[in-house]
């Protein structure tokens, strides 16, 4: 079957670079050419939707669609991926209206148009290429590693089963994005650390054998912290793990209010 | 840009992180560079566990792991790697519980053990509950519990850096350089930088896009291995490629085996559990090769599904409480992937490429040795996948590959800080960057009319597929070799379509496209050579080992006319090679 497959493109170098800038005579050829076609030589680039027609499988993946279209289509096409089953969390993107991983969405899901275009609320890039230092930034921010400073026994640590399952639900979390970018909240105020990561500061909070909560409560209990959440249920939606976020963040907020109760 | 460092790791999965926290710990001044983000790795994709003699659960001791993996390698693995290997197993998952590590529990708060291929106690009497694991993402918890230290110990990250070529000081390896850096490409903005090191880690994992059917990610196309080779240093092994049985038909998503550790099984098209035949004691969980090529066995003989080229893997009589607690995510995967629910239909399964045994020869410090009698290139290390030590032999165990990475990804980054104390920091090379600067500028500039990248990976994943694959013969090989010749030829005139400095992968996927074709080369002319069957080598036209002319690890160096194939004896020091059954 045939798919309409819009993608909004953008690329910061075409068309208003040129070769001044680069040693590359190719390059300063493309940018050349595209202003010829565009006839804006210094039109500052903007993004754009590129429709594309793909010849597919219904059990194709997204991901499946953005490689063919760049090995038939167009190779300037630029987007991440790596492991391509929802594992690595690279190809985190909005996709007909909702953040997924491209890996994860099959065409038969989605029908016969399906639009692309980069995570929402991040700097672009290039085309489907988000920057990520930000949100990496929110998540060292709240010690994201187990916090204990008795001595090591010389076997393992005990846990039960019990313990072990309290904070299991969180351990799922890829740091994909896609919950953070689909947060109101975080849209309106981009200093919020966001549900991802609070969810990475759950899963050590709420491990028996981590004694760094209160450090971590402290953190999330600041302006930009938990209080931002308005239990909105985007991350819920957008989360490829099936994490459930929104009660993960629930039982951050309540632990910080049982601890100053 | 120069960047004086005292070490620099490349690549930053399961090794080069555990080498890094090792760096961190010792205060050596280190960077990590990754072509993706760290936790993107593909160490994370790994399911089933993580195999140590804890013996939580039943007796189990390491002289029986160390010996499932020399047996499961079928005796070419190098001993005194293993002994290592299965004694440092139960200090490295112990030292992970300690960082954190959700490990499944016991009923008493161990951590709890599942069976898996190939495992057995008493030296092959009966599986053993020996693989330590999270649910069926223990890479995936390995990877962030490493990341997370990592970020502890406040170690120096530069992600999307792909290294392009590494640097030596006094000339190249084979004529007594040392390790000096790397040079490297930042994604963001198409800049080439050099980082300075006294010790320089390789940890860039496999190869297996060169393979149509492969568990392996986008970004695994063996970018230490290839670079290694191009500086004269041979590449040990690589005609054993491991194709791993279930994995998802068409795509190669991996099912784990752990799937079958829970007691999954195996059937053909009649509904028979066909590993009876073929391993009457183990049966399903018999090592990789056997099971692989008995499933091609089945579908030779047109018991293959509906006569097709796949099997089922059933899971259905586990019950719904063992699937959803200690299989989640691979049911996920029949579900997303295939369409199909594993609650209530058995999973249409075929091979998939899934490890490289082979790789860049190292001792058992992780430093890498680069001629027969095993000399030392100085600083330079190598762990994980990329590297060959080589505890894997003709065929790697289920889990070892992560008890590899986490075993010698620490030694390495032990080494290194031991090493980069007695040596100075390499001098600035003011034109570093030149050779990088060239080839790339070969690919940019060329007439956009020249060959395309993506028909010659297709071409190139499909000869591996159908010649070098789970059985081969001389006329196979010999079409595979001629093949990949003509490909590099063509790859001589590719074009691209960007030529934007902006995180150009039309560039970089270009670049890894010729390591793909050099280490294809090197493994179908490997391949050719070894006149025998070995673990996963397995040729038609010399169905047997033989031990009295092939108990030896390949050598592959780069030659003006392609590889030269010399050889090196194998560290036997407790078991003796015996016949291989299960």
């Amino acid at each position: 079957m045939n798919v309409d497959l819009r993608i909004l493109r953008y690329d910061p170098e075409s068309p208003s670079l040129t070769s001044a800038a680069k040693p590359a005579p190719a390059a300063g050829e493309r940018a050349a050419r595209a202003a010829e076609s565009s006839g804006r030589p210094s039109a500052p680039p903007k993004p754009h939707w590129v429709t594309y027609q793909v010849e597919v499988d219904p059990m194709d993946r997204v991901l499946d669609l953005l490689i063919k279209v760049k090995a038939e289509q167009d190779g300037s096409l630029s987007f991440r991926r790596s492991c391509g089953h929802g594992i690595c969390g690279s190809d985190a993107m909005l996709i007909n209206n909702r953040n997924r991983l491209a890996c994860r969405i099959r065409v038969d899901q989605l029908g016969k148009k399906i639009s692309v275009a980069p995570l929402p609320g991040l700097p672009v890039v290039k085309d489907l290429v988000v920057e990520m230092s930000g949100f990496f930034g929110k998540y060292r921010s709240v010690k994201p590693y187990l916090i204990n400073d008795q001595p090591e026994p010389e076997r393992e640590r005990l846990q039960s089963a019990g313990d072990r399952a309290r904070y299991d639900d969180t351990t799922k979390c890829i740091l994909c994005a896609a919950c953070t970018t689909a947060c109101p909240s975080f849209w309106a105020r981009p200093e919020y650390v966001g549900p991802a990561a609070i969810v990475q500061a759950h899963r050590f909070i709420f491990d028996s054998r981590d004694e760094g909560a209160a450090e971590r409560l402290e953190i999330l209990a600041d302006e930009n912290g938990v209080w931002r959440c308005r239990t909105i249920f985007n991350c819920v939606d957008a989360c490829p793990r099936g994490i459930n976020i929104t009660r993960a963040i629930l039982e951050v907020s309540g632990a910080i209010v049982g601890r100053r109760g | 840009m120069d960047h004086p460092f005292d070490a620099v790791v490349v690549g930053a999965g399961g090794a080069g992180l555990w080498a890094a926290l090792e760096l961190a710990r010792e205060g050596v001044n280190t960077a990590v560079l990754t072509k993706l983000y760290p936790t993107r790795s593909h160490t994370g994709t790994a399911q089933g566990g993580v195999c140590a003699a804890l013996g939580n659960l039943e007796e189990d001791k390491p002289e029986w792991h160390m010996f499932d993996t020399v047996k499961g390698g079928d005796y070419l693995v190098d001993q005194d790697a293993a002994e290592v290997l299965a004694n440092e197993a139960i200090e490295t998952v112990i030292e992970l519980e300690h960082m954190g590590l959700p490990f499944n529990r016991t009923a008493d708060g161990k951590i709890d053990q599942r069976r898996f291929g190939g495992h057995t106690r008493n030296f092959g009497e009966a599986p053993v509950r020996r693989a330590c694991f999270a649910a069926d993402r223990t890479g995936h918890m390995i990877l962030q519990t490493l990341y997370q230290q990592c970020i502890k110990h406040g170690v120096k990250f530069f992600d999307e850096y792909q290294v392009l070529d590494l640097l030596f000081e006094g000339g190249e390896p084979a004529s007594g350089g040392r390790a000096a850096g790397v040079v490297a490409y930042r994604v963001a903005d198409g800049q080439l930088h050099t980082f300075r090191g006294k010790a320089v880690l390789l940890a860039t994992g496999g190869f297996g896009r060169m393979f149509r059917i492969t568990s392996n990610a986008h970004s695994l196309t063996g970018d230490g291995v290839a670079l290694c080779y191009r500086h004269g240093i041979p590449l040990q092994d690589m005609e054993f490629f491991q194709f791993h049985p279930t994995g998802i038909v068409g795509i190669g998503i991996l099912l784990s085996e752990a799937a079958r550790g829970e007691g999954g099984t195996l059937l053909n098209d009649k509904g028979e559990r066909f590993m009876e035949r073929y391993a009457p004691k183990l049966m399903e969980l018999a090592p990789r090769d056997m099971v692989s090529r008995a499933m091609y066995q089945e579908i030779r003989a047109g018991r293959g599904i509906g006569g097709k080229d796949y099997l089922y893997l059933d899971v259905r009589h586990l019950g719904r409480k063992v699937i959803e607690e200690k299989l989640p995510d691979i049911t996920d995967f029949a579900r997303i992937y295939q369409g199909v629910e594993p609650l209530k239909e058995p999973v249409p399964v075929q091979p998939t490429a899934h490890y490289a045994m082979g790789g860049i020869p190292t001792n058992v410090e992780s430093e890498v040795v680069w001629d027969e009698k095993k000399t030392v290139v100085p600083g330079l290390f190598a762990a994980g996948e990329c590297a060959c030590v080589s505890v894997h032999g003709a065929n790697r165990l289920g889990t070892n590959s992560l008890v590899d990475l986490l075993v010698f990804g620490r030694r390495a980054g032990r080494q290194m800080a031991r090493y980069a104390g007695t040596v100075e920091r390499p001098r600035p090379m003011p034109d570093a960057t030149e050779p990088v600067r060239a080839r790339l500028a070969q690919i940019r500039l060329r007439e956009s009319s020249g060959e395309s990248v993506a028909a010659i990976r297709h071409e190139l994943a499909d000869v591996m597929m159908d010649n070098v694959g789970v059985y081969r013969d001389a006329r196979l090989l010999a079409v595979a070799k001629a093949k990949v010749g003509e490909l590099k030829d063509r790859y001589g005139r590719i074009s691209i379509a960007d030529c934007g400095d902006v995180f150009n992968t039309d560039l970089l996927e270009a670049n890894e496209l010729g390591y793909l074709l050099d280490l294809a080369e090197v493994t179908a002319a490997s391949a050719l050579a070894r006149t025998e069957s070995r673990g996963a080598h397995s040729r038609e036209d010399y169905p047997e080992r033989n031990d009295a002319r092939w108990l030896k690890h390949t050598l592959a160096y780069k030659g003006p006319k392609g590889p030269i194939l010399k050889y090196k004896p194998v560290s036997i020091t407790r078991f003796e090679p015996k016949p291989r059954t299960y």
